[in-house]
């Protein structure tokens, strides 16, 4: 525990070096590019239109909450898919790569190596940050309109960011050793997305009509954060708190198991990789 | 006062074996026991209870053999490596250059990773807006700077690279042999700003295989071999008995190679070819000796060599001559001669015999030789004729250029102030030190 804190502690010393690595993370994603960094925004929108055009269109799912229309359930889709896609999926797949990747530095330079996790998941976080104005942009354009529980967004967030976190230190620590975890985890990200309610609500009438169903997705931590970002931003409703709050704690433990494993694994780093 | 404390530190490296992997990943998931499984199957020492201290203000060297563990020494000193048993306790700011531009990324501009490294050497931002000139104008990049890093040479890459880390004025310095990349004029440079550290009396700690430089600059010198504590102390000391073992290693190398030569039936298809004639008389053994009698592969310039050949006659044979030849590995001949040019007159030979060609003294410089020896008619008609299959070593410690090293001296009138650096004679081997400074007083 003492060790933990004071890991901390050392992490806070290096705010300024993460900074600066995640701008360079930053700058170097999209240098060469003619649209640069309005990329971050256009990632999120192509794969909306994406999603809408086969999901909306083709296989419209009939639930109460879309009233029919596609464009609502493009909204829908959107407050699932930018979280999920431009920020969790990605930076676990990054990080499953990260220390390898950036071996060269861990041999040669000294710095906490968690940085680079981190770096990962932050980076990450503000390309997902940029994509929250169009997503605000679209909630008139779609057919909703805003509501005071937006302002609950950075609570849903901050439980994510966490839960990030603590996933990406396991994977990224754990690659090292093992490096199928790569692959599989590629696999297991497509899973885990049909797993959590994205495309589909969870009042959706087949997920009700099974209860064992409703257990399993329950028990995903995913599905709660999904559902936070879906209750602000499309139901305009509090999110369930109580759930989001369970949440928040498994999130807390999985960030200690990460940071606890990476912390035993980190000295067989700079030979491993 | 103490700036780096190394005390007993040993550092094991694991090596671990593909089969061995994919059993722990299985039992890791079965059992779930993942720290237990990743034993490794077998321990390499890279040190092995290496102990000693610095002073603050000295600059310490450290020499020794590739894989003779001195890069994991600055490993363990600078933090990034944990060692596996011992202490290492160090005293202020510690800058390691290990690898220069190390964490330089090829997209972003000079300018961006002179911030990002300097960030990661412990600088802050505004100091390193202070400095951005300086540095800039050390690594001699004013034009390119604000291109991105992959458009730089090899050059200039670590020219940025060491002027960030220089810049960063720890209070110990660690050099991992970065500077053999450096160029002509930018080396000089490097060692010129190792030197005003000295001054400044921070610590030094400097690996290198260019041990003249390393006995120059260096207060102490450490010499590790395979892990272990050779010597420390006066660096001319440990540099001569590092040198050394260098010339026994490099002596048994020569020894094996001239084993291989003399057992025919083994011969590789080179050695058949280098070797040709009718055999009517027969070099059946060539031996290179000291002037103590015992066979040796690597010479002094100023020392002596004996070539001695077994030869054998079948029959008896009147018309003959033996000669030697000494090239150097550009295969320029260096000398050569045979017992006619130099007024013999072959009588008769049958049977065993031994012919001894006694060279005074070498005089040749540093480098690789080969030694030709042949026998053959008056007309060059050969009757066994070997050629590149002996080979020995000349080494100096100077490094002169050439091929003759004639004996010499300097001398120089009073107003020519001059430091003889390396006193003749202190070394065991003394090797090559026919040169003599005579400081005449002038009338």
């Amino acid at each position: 525990m003492l060790r933990f804190i004071n890991n901390l502690r050392e992490l806070y010393k290096c705010r300024a070096l993460i900074k600066t690595l995640v701008g360079r993370e930053l700058k170097a994603r999209y240098r060469g590019t003619i649209l640069g960094f309005f990329w971050s925004f256009f990632n999120p929108l192509l794969l909306m239109i994406v999603y809408t055009v086969v999901f909306g269109f083709i296989l419209m799912p009939r639930d109460p909450a879309f009233e029919g229309s596609p464009w609502l359930y493009a909204l829908f889709l959107f407050c699932g898919v930018l979280p999920w896609q431009v920020w969790f999926s990605a930076s676990s797949l990054e990080s499953a790569n990260v220390l390898v990747a950036q071996g060269n530095l861990i041999k040669k330079m000294l710095f906490p190596t968690e940085i680079l996790p981190i770096v990962v998941v932050t980076s990450n976080f503000i390309h997902f940050l940029l994509g929250i104005p169009i997503l605000f942009l679209f909630i008139p354009v779609l057919g909703k309109s805003y509501t005071p529980y937006l302002l609950f967004l950075p609570i849903v967030i901050l439980v994510q960011y966490v839960f990030t976190l603590g996933f990406c230190l396991l994977v990224s620590s754990l690659t090292v050793h093992f490096r199928d975890i790569r692959d599989i985890l590629a696999n297991l990200l497509t899973f885990w997305f049909f797993a959590s309610p994205i495309i589909y609500p969870m009042t959706f009438h087949t997920v009700q009509k099974h209860t064992w169903l409703q257990i399993c997705l329950n028990l995903n931590p995913m599905t709660h954060i999904m559902w936070g970002y879906q209750s602000c931003v499309f139901y305009g409703e509090l999110f369930h708190w109580k759930r989001l709050g369970i949440t928040f704690l498994i999130s807390l433990v999985l960030f200690f198991i990460g940071y606890y494993i990476f912390d035993r694994l980190r000295d067989s780093f700079p030979e491993e990789v | 006062m103490l700036a780096i404390n190394v005390d007993h530190v040993s550092r094991v490296y694991q090596k671990y074996s593909f089969q061995h992997r994919f059993k722990t990943f299985k039992s890791a998931i079965i059992k779930g026991d993942i720290f237990k499984s990743l034993r490794p199957d077998e321990l390499v020492m890279a040190l092995d209870d290496v102990n000693f201290k610095v002073e603050k203000g000295t600059t310490f060297g450290v020499i020794g053999e590739n894989g003779s563990g001195k890069s994991t020494l600055l490993k363990v000193i600078s933090g990034i490596a944990k060692p596996s048993s011992g202490r290492v306790e160090v005293n202020g700011k510690v800058s390691a250059l290990i690898e220069l531009g190390a964490g330089f990324h090829p997209e972003i501009t000079g300018r961006e990773n002179v911030y990002i490294n300097g960030i990661m050497l412990g600088l802050s931002k505004k100091e390193i807006d202070e400095k951005f000139d300086e540095i800039v104008k050390f690594a001699e990049l004013e034009k390119f700077i604000d291109a991105p890093v992959k458009t730089y040479s090899s050059g200039m890459y670590m020219r940025l690279g060491f002027s960030v880390a220089i810049n960063v004025h720890p209070d110990i310095l660690l050099v991992d042999e970065v500077l053999a990349v450096g160029d002509a004029s930018f080396v000089p440079k490097c060692l010129d700003r190792i030197a005003d550290f000295h001054q400044k009396k921070k610590t030094i700690l400097f690996v290198s295989h260019d041990l003249s430089s390393v006995e120059k600059i260096c207060n102490r010198v450490i010499w590790l071999k395979n892990g272990k504590v050779q010597t420390i102390g006066e660096p001319k000391r440990v540099v001569d008995a590092y040198l050394q073992d260098v010339t026994e290693k490099k002596e048994e190398d020569f020894e094996r190679r001239q084993q291989e030569v003399t057992g025919e039936e083994n011969w590789g298809e080179e050695q058949r070819e280098n070797r040709w004639g009718d055999r009517k008389i027969e070099i059946t053994k060539v031996r290179m000796k000291g002037m103590d009698g015992k066979e040796k592969y690597v010479f002094s310039p100023d020392e002596g060599m004996d070539i001695e050949m077994d030869i054998v006659a079948r029959s008896e044979v009147k018309d003959f001559v033996f000669g030697i030849g000494l090239f150097n590995s550009q295969r320029i001949c260096c000398y050569g001669t045979n017992i006619l040019l130099e007024d013999f007159e072959p009588i008769s030979v049958k049977g065993e015999g031994k012919i001894v060609c006694r060279i005074g003294k070498l005089n040749l410089v540093n480098g690789t030789y080969y030694l030709d020896v042949a026998t053959h008619k008056k007309n060059g008609y050969p009757y066994d004729y070997h050629r590149n299959l002996y080979s020995f070593m000349v080494s100096s410690r100077y490094k002169d250029d050439g091929i003759f090293r004639p004996e010499h001296s300097w001398n120089f009138s009073s107003q020519i102030k001059v430091k003889q650096l390396n006193t003749p004679g202190q070394n065991k081997e003394n090797l090559g030190s026919n040169i003599k400074i005579i400081n005449k007083p002038e009338k």
